[in-house]
C-alpha cells in the first residue's frame, strides 16, 4: 500500500481547483473550436455574431442549426457517458468500469434499433425502448457473472460485459442489414457512434436526461462513496447495499441508453474521464461526477471535431476517435491494477 | 453537543439469541444455536479457531448472511427491524476485510463514518465535525489526515478504519480483528482504546486471535468452536489448557503471568526433537 508516487500525486492533487480551472478553459475553447472549424470556416468574431444572429444569413443557419447542436449534443452525451461511468465505477468498486465495456450501452442499441425495425419512428419512444435494453442488458450481464462466478465478481462482469457487448454488436447488424439507409440510421451509426445528425431536439432530449438521471447521480453521491467502499463497509455504514446498488446501476444505464439513443455506442469515454477527473484530485463522488461531466464534455466535443476533420470531407465515426484514446487507456490501467 | 452525548449513552445490550446460520450449499452450519450477550460497558471477546463462526456471528449483524433461526437484539430493538441507517447508528462495526480501491483522503474516508446520520445533500454539522476530529484523535491518526487511504501501511490504515467506527458515535462497537497487522505498541493502544470505550458505557464486540490481550483486557470471553459455543464467561473460566487444548487441537499450557498477573496461554511446540513437556 505504501506508494511513493502515489504519494507524490496526493500532494499534488490537494485542491482540486486547478482541475476545475483547466477544464472550464478547455472546454471554451473546443466549443469555439468546433463552431469555427468545418467545410466553411467562420471567424470566432462571426460565430459569436451569427449565434446572436448576426450577420451573413448563410453563417447564422450553419452555426445555429449544424455546428451548435452537433457540438452541444456533443458536449452533452460525453458528459452523460463519464458521469455514467463515474458512477458505475463506484457501485461496482472496479475504476474499469464503464457503460461500453458493462454491455449496457450495445443493450440500449439493441433496444433502440429493434424498436426501430418494428416501425417504431418516434424518438422518445425510441429512448424509452433504449432505457429498456440498457436495463435488461444489465440484469443479462448481472446474472452471467452471478451464474458462472457464484457472486457477482466485477471482473467477471465486465467479461461478461464485452460477450453481451459483442451480441449487441451482431443483432444490430442483423437488425439493420435491409434497413433502407436514407431513411434510418444505419448500423454504423450505432455501432460506432456519431453526432453528426445532431437536432436541437435530440440535444434537447439528451441534456434533459443528463440534467435529471446525472442529477440523480450527483445527489445520491455520498452513497456511491460509501457503496464504492465494499459490501460489508457499506452495510456497517448504513447503506442498504443491494437496493442502492441496484438503483444507482440502473439510473447510470439510463443515462448511458439516453446518450447511445441520441449518438449511437461510444466507447471509453466513460473509462477514461473519471479515472483522470481522480487524478485530478476529485475523489469523492459529488465532484468527481461533475468534473467528469466537464471533462467528458470536453473529451468528446474534441473528439467529434477530430472525426470531421481527421479524414474531410469523411465524417468519422466517433467511437471509432474515442477507441483510439480509449484503448492504450484501458492496458495501461489494467497494468497498473495488475501490479 | 448533548445530542452526541447521548448518542454514546450506555444501555445497549447487543443479544445473539440462539443463532444459526447456514450458507448456501453447505450441510455444515457456520453458527448452530449460538447466544452471547454483551454488555453495556464492558469488552466482549470472541475467539476461536480459524472458520469457528466467529465473522459469521459478526456478519449476522450486516445482515448478509441466511440466518435459519435466532435472532439479533441491540437493546431491545430486533436488528432484523431495523433499516440499515437506523442499524449503523447503534451499532458501528469494523468489518475484517477491506481494500482502498477507489482511494479518498483520511479524512474524507473518516467523515464516512456520518453517513447514516446525514442529509444526502449538505455539509457536515458541526455535530459531525465533532465526532470525526474526536475520532481520529482516539485513533491517533492526526498526522495522517491529509494522506490517501492508498498509501497508508497497514498499520495505520486498520487504525483509519477504527476511527472510521468511532465517528459513527454508536452505543455498540463491533470489531473482526481489528489488530492484525498492528506492532506490538499500536496493538495494545486499541486494546486501551476499546477498555476506555468499554468503561464510558460502550458495548464493545472484539473478534481476535490474541487470546493473551483477550485475558487481560475482556470482562467477558465467548469461544467458539466449528459453529459452536464452546465456553464462555471470564478469563479464569475460558482460558484452561484442556478447553483451549480440544478447540485449538494443539497441546496448550496456561500459567499465570507473573509480571502483570494475569492468565496466560502458552502454545507448545508439539513436534520432533523439540516436542515440549510443562513443567509443573
Amino acid at each position: 500500500m505504501n506508494n511513493v508516487r502515489a504519494d507524490r500525486a496526493d500532494r499534488a492533487a490537494h485542491s482540486p481547483w486547478l482541475g476545475w480551472a483547466v477544464g472550464g478553459l478547455l472546454l471554451a475553447v473546443v466549443v469555439i473550436l468546433g463552431l469555427s472549424i468545418g467545410a466553411v470556416p467562420i471567424a470566432t468574431g462571426d460565430v459569436v455574431d451569427a449565434l446572436r444572429g448576426i450577420g451573413d444569413p448563410s453563417t447564422i443557419a450553419i452555426v445555429r442549426d449544424l455546428r451548435a447542436p452537433r457540438v452541444l449534443l456533443a458536449a452533452f452525451v460525453g458528459a452523460g457517458l463519464a458521469c455514467s461511468g463515474g458512477a458505475l465505477q463506484g457501485t461496482l468498486r472496479n475504476p474499469l468500469a464503464e457503460p461500453y465495456l458493462l454491455g449496457v450501452s450495445g443493450g440500449a442499441a439493441v433496444g433502440a434499433v429493434t424498436a426501430m425495425a418494428f416501425g417504431v419512428g418516434q424518438p422518445a419512444l425510441l429512448t424509452a425502448c433504449a432505457f429498456a435494453g440498457a436495463a435488461i442488458a444489465t440484469v443479462v450481464v448481472t446474472a452471467i457473472a452471478r451464474v458462472v462466478g457464484g457472486s457477482a465478481d466485477t471482473k467477471l462482469l465486465l467479461m461478461a460485459g464485452v460477450v453481451v457487448g459483442a451480441f449487441a454488436n451482431a443483432a444490430i447488424l442483423v437488425a439493420l442489414a435491409d434497413a433502407p439507409p436514407e431513411r434510418l440510421r444505419g448500423a454504423l451509426f450505432w455501432m460506432m457512434g456519431s453526432a453528426a445528425d445532431a437536432t436541437w431536439p435530440a440535444v434537447a432530449r439528451c441534456g434533459g436526461a443528463l440534467l435529471v438521471l446525472g442529477g440523480v447521480l450527483v445527489w445520491r453521491a455520498r452513497d456511491l462513496d460509501v457503496l464504492s467502499l465494499g459490501d460489508e463497509p457499506a452495510a456497517a455504514l448504513g447503506v442498504d447495499v443491494d437496493r442502492i446498488s441496484r438503483q444507482l446501476f440502473l439510473v447510470a444505464s439510463w443515462l448511458a441508453a439516453a446518450t447511445v439513443a441520441a449518438a449511437g455506442l461510444i466507447g471509453f469515454v466513460g473509462l477514461v474521464v473519471p479515472n483522470l477527473a481522480r487524478a485530478l484530485g476529485a475523489r469523492q463522488h459529488r465532484p468527481m461526477l461533475l468534473m467528469s461531466a466537464l471533462y467528458g464534455a470536453v473529451l468528446l466535443v474534441a473528439a467529434d471535431l477530430l472525426a470531421r476533420t481527421l479524414r474531410a470531407p469523411a465524417d468519422l465515426p466517433l467511437g471509432a476517435v474515442t477507441a483510439l484514446v480509449g484503448v492504450p487507456f484501458f492496458l495501461l490501467r489494467l497494468r497498473r491494477l495488475a501490479a | 453537543m448533548s445530542g452526541a452525548r447521548q448518542e454514546t449513552e450506555r444501555g445497549h445490550a447487543l443479544t445473539f439469541d440462539n443463532v444459526s446460520v447456514r450458507y448456501a450449499g453447505q450441510t455444515q452450519r457456520a453458527l448452530s444455536h449460538v447466544s452471547v450477550v454483551a454488555e453495556p460497558g464492558k469488552m466482549t471477546a470472541v475467539v476461536g479457531p480459524n472458520g469457528s463462526g466467529k465473522s459469521t456471528l459478526v456478519r449476522t449483524l450486516l445482515r448478509r448472511v441466511p440466518m435459519e433461526s435466532g435472532r439479533v437484539t441491540v437493546g431491545d430493538v430486533d436488528v432484523a427491524a431495523l433499516d440499515a441507517r437506523e442499524l449503523a447508528r447503534r451499532i458501528a462495526i469494523v468489518p475484517q476485510r477491506e481494500e482502498p480501491v477507489l482511494p479518498l483522503r483520511v479524512e474524507e474516508f473518516v467523515a464516512l463514518g456520518r453517513h447514516a446520520r446525514r442529509r444526502a445533500f449538505g455539509g457536515m454539522s458541526a455535530d459531525d465535525r465533532l465526532a470525526v476530529a474526536s475520532a481520529v484523535d482516539r485513533a491517533g491518526i492526526a498526522e495522517a489526515i491529509g494522506r490517501r487511504t492508498d498509501t497508508l501501511s497497514g498499520g495505520e490504515w486498520q487504525r483509519v478504519r477504527i476511527a472510521r467506527a468511532l465517528a459513527q458515535a454508536a452505543p455498540v462497537l463491533v470489531l473482526d480483528e481489528p489488530t492484525t497487522f498492528l506492532d506490538i505498541a499500536h496493538e495494545m493502544a486499541v486494546f486501551e482504546l476499546l477498555d476506555g470505550l468499554a468503561q464510558q458505557g460502550h458495548t464493545v464486540v472484539l473478534v481476535s486471535h490474541q487470546l493473551n490481550l483477550v485475558a487481560r483486557f475482556a470482562s467477558h470471553i465467548v469461544l467458539l468452536h466449528r459453529g459452536t459455543v464452546a465456553a464462555a464467561g471470564d478469563a479464569a473460566s475460558v482460558m484452561r489448557g484442556e478447553i483451549l487444548e480440544r478447540v485449538y487441537e494443539w497441546p496448550i499450557v496456561v500459567t499465570r503471568d507473573p509480571a502483570v498477573g494475569a492468565l496466560a496461554l502458552l502454545p507448545l511446540r508439539g513436534s520432533g526433537r523439540h516436542r515440549e513437556r510443562p513443567s509443573s
